[in-house]
């Protein structure tokens, strides 16, 4: 089983996706349990991973027993085990979510939603456990086509307006990337990426090489929307279903900052990308903008969902500026963030679903009173949005203070100013909803209360909000391992 | 000297080819007001890189990687298989872009980037 | 020596606990104050039993576990801490007391929240007061800030909102600077424990570590409400009365002058501060401060607002003091923390009382209230006549060492500055004293005091005023404590 388990995590939720329609067909609830068992394997499985890595190493499966570099391998390290476990974690969280959300928000695309969820997942997962760099293409479109059909699920129809830019851009990107993979198939003439790290040694004065670098750099940073390539995420988180922005901010953009962790740190390594090439000055310059500029925009916005996605821009930039630092402190920030920025944004667009599903209120002008109104639901709200602001000793202040303390000793004290200072600017937006929740006028209260479906995925990421803070140390040894692995 | 530069230049045709058709690709895919013309756009930039795939793989004089006696060698056989997968991720992509495209046409009825905008407002 | 007890996590966690239990009893409004009641007995009753262990030398430490590598998360009760615990905790329960009166006499909304808000409130306090390192400290220091903001904007007028939201920007772009500072701190020594005498010694170079010192200021300074960061204190004065009392007389603003005390002599260290060269610049800085809030309060006509101002001025007096690193400054200082504490809650449940008895906020009105409030105003006229640094009300022994401390210094303008300010008090004291008593009212007023649950709290801290003046070193422990933490810090006076 252990030997498997690579591969079992991918194949799971890809199996679950294809009978979703059958299972459909005999009883449209059965798609909400099958999801439910799937996702809680997929969840067991990450967590057996973690365990098993920890105890034995990295984790390598050859798929159909074809040896390395020939064959396609699944490989899993720490980083690879860590955002499998984000991945399923969220996952499941949203799958107990969805069935009430889904009931009425999009009752006639039930079975849909949920194969399309599925293979979301499965290309997510594909990502993170896979060793092949085609293969990394192949499950990044698996996860984007799900998105865009996902996002096109949407109510209104700018959802559609919204899904065809996204996937303009997407394929834009995604055929960069695929550039990129060719040119250095071109020069090492194979596709694993281990291998492919080592042939590359050779090639750091390689034009072609420099070209594929700049090729993905710019695909990855489109399909994490780094500002300024951002321009189809707003919309995108405004109009998909609620529990699909939930999905797609918590875990899509995470997913694209692994693959830049993977193939700058791992495939063409820091010597490449620090010191031939200022892949790391450029994308941390990005990054610092793109933080600043995504929450002034969020400061601006009167839709509350439009207000997350901004800030979800500049959460992204956090988590650049991290890999751009290349220094132990700045890397363990982004996978910090990473994990907390998930559980955050997860919360709130969930938050925000639950509003939505019992009030129907989508404005930040609306929000008066919210807080007797819906008490639970406004509280998770609150817990997610006071770490986001960084408030210690919440998840979202241990990402910061790293990020914060790499960009020191990488001697870039104005990018440690500009994280904090962001937290001002997270302050001013998060605090605005939070004063009309809480001590708005209140004309009529009738408390609503959301279904304990609903509530429990927000309690247990509101809980993990909390307890990833206060007991950061509990993971911290496994992260900054991780850290201090890649940068070796 | 002038004449070995355009050798290179024509050695490397196939390259060309390639560039000039991404070139055009992006430029329909950005530049295009109607939605299927981005869509052919996409496409076109696909093949591209379906042929610069195939081309860089290509070796003259060498044989398919097909089992025949009296092969003197085989090409690469690897970048043919790479394309066939890469075909189908374009071919799903083209499916779900025409389908949205499908329900936008029912919602907007019209095409026309500019004029969904508007309607958007 | 350090002596391992749970008590200070006790004593730090006791009031958040509280908290749950007065939100749960959000309709019976008697239980829910028992559970305020007990919580702040309690809460004093632990944090004074540790008196005597202290008093002997010893702190006592408590870990509860690492939050990031070398950093625990952990409490460490020393002579300075302490001190600052006990005052804390001992003004909670008489606050609690006038709370009550003031919020039933007024009929306030939102009572649960108030309380509540309240004990969280004291608990990070405490846990400032009790923090082992800047990391922990910083952690309550945040929780002090976003816990405070409920209760400023109690009213939620639009004026309340938008001090509310002027506190936030203020407070939270000081933790901003702040937390920048201990990261920089971390990342050069990878240790934030307090440790007497500083442990910044050796590392960084001169320029770094005067910037450093200057975020450090900066940063607690926004707290510390020192000139210019100080306009959020006197709109904050919509609060409630007993929150600008407790919270903006005593527990949040000296958070802030707590906070640059532990960072001149906990974190810099006096050798090391004297070596860069900032200390005396620093009291410079201050010293503007002591007399541009003086002359603002007195251009004030609202009673809370004068107050503020006035606050703003004495809190520059500690910081002065420490900043002169040497031993009388530092004597003065710390002795004016819990000085300046009795005597401005006393003056602000004056403020209260009034406000509750006769609906008056400003002081043009109060002519000829000395007769209709006869005790309020006696506790007034003590307080101020402290505050103007009269013996034997005991501003005027804080205000003696930190002359001392001046001369000691050898710094005759400050000197200057120290006495013309105490004439500034007088100005804009005494008007109100002779408005209170020598004024007829307009109308025939009878005699109409609060109720006796603010009285009798405003009395007792005006007799605590004159005591603590009277027997210095007699009540014990306040003299005592400064005298040894200024024994660790300078090896003996």
């Amino acid at each position: 089983m252990n030997t498997n388990l690579p591969v079992l995590i991918v194949i799971i939720p890809l199996m679950s996706s294809f009978i979703m329609p059958v299972v459909g067909l005999i009883r449209r609830r059965y798609c909400h349990i099958l999801s439910f068992i799937a996702t809680s394997a997929v969840f067991i499985l990450a967590i057996m991973l973690i365990k098993n890595v920890t105890l034995h190493g990295t984790l390598s499966y050859h798929l159909g027993n074809w040896e390395p570099p020939w064959g396609i391998e699944y490989v899993i390290d720490n980083l690879g085990a860590y955002m499998a476990a984000i991945i399923a974690f969220i996952g499941l969280s949203i799958s107990v979510y969805s069935k009430k959300s889904i009931e009425k928000e999009l009752n006639k695309n039930l079975v849909f939603y949920y194969t399309l969820h599925m293979l979301l997942l499965t290309g997510l997962l594909g990502i993170v456990v896979t060793g092949d760099i085609f293969n990394l293409y192949v499950f990044l479109e698996i996860s984007s086509l799900s998105a865009y059909a996902l996002i096109a699920l949407g109510e209104k129809r700018q959802a559609l307006t919204a899904s065809f830019k996204y996937l303009i851009l997407g394929t834009i990107a995604a055929s960069f990337i695929l550039i990129g993979i060719g040119f250095l198939y071109a020069v090492t003439g194979t596709l694993n990426m281990a291998d492919m790290s080592l042939h590359l040694e050779e090639l750091y004065g390689s034009r072609v090489v420099h070209a594929a670098a700049v090729l993905i750099v710019v695909g990855l940073s489109i399909k994490i929307a780094l500002f300024p390539l951002h321009s189809w995420l707003p919309n995108a988180y405004t109009h998909a279903p609620s529990t699909v922005s939930a999905l797609i901010a918590a875990l899509m953009s995470k997913v694209g900052a692994y693959m830049m962790i993977r193939l700058l740190y791992d495939v063409f390594t820091i010597n490449f990308f620090i010191e031939t090439m200022p892949v790391g000055e450029i994308l941390s310059w990005t990054a610092a903008i793109a933080i600043i500029a995504g929450s002034i925009s969020a400061i601006a916005q009167k839709n509350i969902k439009r207000m997350l996605a901004y800030s979800s821009i500049s959460q992204i930039g956090y988590i650049v500026l991290g890999i751009g630092l290349a220094n132990t402190a700045g890397l363990t920030g982004s996978l910090l963030h990473i994990l907390n920025h998930a559980l955050m944004k997860g919360c709130l667009f969930l938050a925000v679903g639950a509003i939505i599903y019992k009030t129907g209120i989508k404005n930040i002008g609306d929000f008066n009173g919210l807080g007797k109104k819906m008490p639970y639901t406004m509280a998770f709200f609150a817990i997610a949005s006071l770490s986001m602001v960084g408030v210690p000793p919440l998840c979202g202040f241990f990402s910061k203070w790293y990020l914060a303390l790499g960009s020191i000793e990488a001697g870039r004290w104005i990018f440690a100013l500009v994280i904090l200072s962001s937290s001002l600017l997270n302050a001013g937006y998060f605090f605005r909803v939070l004063e009309k929740a809480y001590f708005g006028e209140q004309n009529k209260i009738d408390k609503t209360i959301a279904p304990a479906s609903m509530l429990i995925p927000m309690l247990v990421l509101a809980a993990a909000c909390i307890v990833f803070g206060i007991l950061v140390y509990m993971i911290l040894p496994y992260v900054q391992y991780t850290a201090i692995s890649l940068i070796q | 000297m002038r004449e070995l530069e355009l050798e290179w230049i024509i050695g490397k045709y196939n390259y060309w080819v390639f560039v000039l058709l991404v070139v055009i690709g992006f430029y329909a895919m950005t530049s295009k007001k109607n939605l299927i013309k981005k869509i052919i756009g996409m496409n076109i930039m696909q093949t591209a890189i379906f042929l610069f795939y195939i081309s860089a793989g290509y070796i003259k004089e060498l044989s398919a990687p097909i089992l025949v006696e009296h092969a003197t060698g085989y090409v690469n056989p690897l970048p043919q298989v790479l394309i066939l997968t890469a075909i189908v991720v374009s071919v799903s992509t083209t499916a779900v872009a025409l389908t949205i495209i499908i329900k936008i046409y029912q919602e907007y009825r019209t095409l026309d980037e500019d004029k969904i905008m508007e309607a958007n407002q | 020596m350090d002596v391992i007890s749970i008590k200070p996590l006790l004593a730090v966690f006791i009031s958040a606990a509280a908290s749950v239990l007065i939100l749960l009893s959000d309709k019976k409004r008697n239980l829910r104050e028992t559970w305020t009641m007990i919580a702040a007995t309690l809460k004093f009753i632990i944090i004074a039993s540790m008196i005597p262990a202290v008093l002997e030398g010893n702190n006592i430490y408590y870990k509860l576990f690492n939050i990031l590598p070398g950093i625990p998360f952990a409490f460490r009760v020393d002579a300075f801490g302490l001190l600052f615990g006990v005052l804390a905790s001992f003004l909670w329960i008489l606050t609690s007391v006038y709370s009550i009166g003031y919020v039933r006499g007024l009929a306030e909304h939102a009572q649960t929240r108030y309380f509540a808000s309240f004990a969280i409130a004291l608990s990070s306090t405490i846990g400032v007061a009790f923090a082992a390192n800047l990391l922990t400290l910083f952690v309550f220091y945040e929780i002090l800030t976003l816990i405070t903001y409920p209760l400023v904007i109690h009213k939620q007028s639009a004026k309340a909102k938008s001090a509310g939201r002027k506190y936030l920007v203020y407070t939270l772009s000081g933790g901003v600077v702040l937390l920048f500072a201990i990261i920089a701190t971390y990342s050069l020594t990878g240790s934030l424990g307090f440790t007497p005498g500083g442990f910044l010694y050796g590392y960084g170079s001169v320029l770094g570590l005067q910037i450093l010192f200057a975020a450090y200021i900066v940063g607690f300074g926004v707290k510390a409400a020192f000139m210019p960061l100080h306009s959020w204190l006197p709109s904050a004065m919509v609060a409630p009365t007993p929150v600008s009392a407790l919270l903006h007389a005593v527990a949040v603003v000296k958070a802030g002058v707590f906070g640059v005390v532990r960072t001149i002599f906990f974190v810099f260290g006096p050798t090391l501060v004297s070596k860069l060269g900032v200390g005396i610049p620093l009291a410079y800085f201050v010293a503007y401060t002591i007399l541009v809030a003086s002359m603002f309060a007195l251009t004030q006509d609202n009673l809370k607002k004068m107050l503020a101002y006035s606050t703003i001025s004495q809190l520059s007096y500690i910081i002065l003091g420490a900043a002169y690193v040497n031993p009388a400054g530092l004597f003065g200082g710390v002795m004016h923390i819990a000085h300046h504490a009795f005597m401005k809650i006393t003056l602000f449940f004056c403020a209260g009382a009034i406000y509750v008895a006769t609906k008056k906020k400003n002081i043009s009105e109060l002519d000829g209230i000395g007769k209709s409030m006869p005790y309020t105003m006696a506790a007034f006229s003590i307080a101020a006549f402290g505050m103007a640094g009269f013996p034997p009300v005991c501003g005027y022994l804080s205000k003696w060492y930190l002359l001392l401390g001046s001369v000691e210094a050898n710094q005759l303008p400050l000197v200057a500055v120290l006495l013309s300010s105490a004439l500034l008090n007088v100005a804009y004291f005494f008007p109100i004293i002779y408005r209170a008593y020598f004024k007829q009212a307009k109308t025939k007023t009878k005699k109409n005091e609060a109720p006796a649950l603010m009285l009798i709290p405003l009395t007792l801290t005006a007799a605590i005023s004159i005591i603590l003046g009277l027997w210095p070193d007699a009540p014990g422990f306040f003299y005592g404590l400064v005298e040894l933490m200024a024994k660790n810090i300078f090896g003996g006076i």
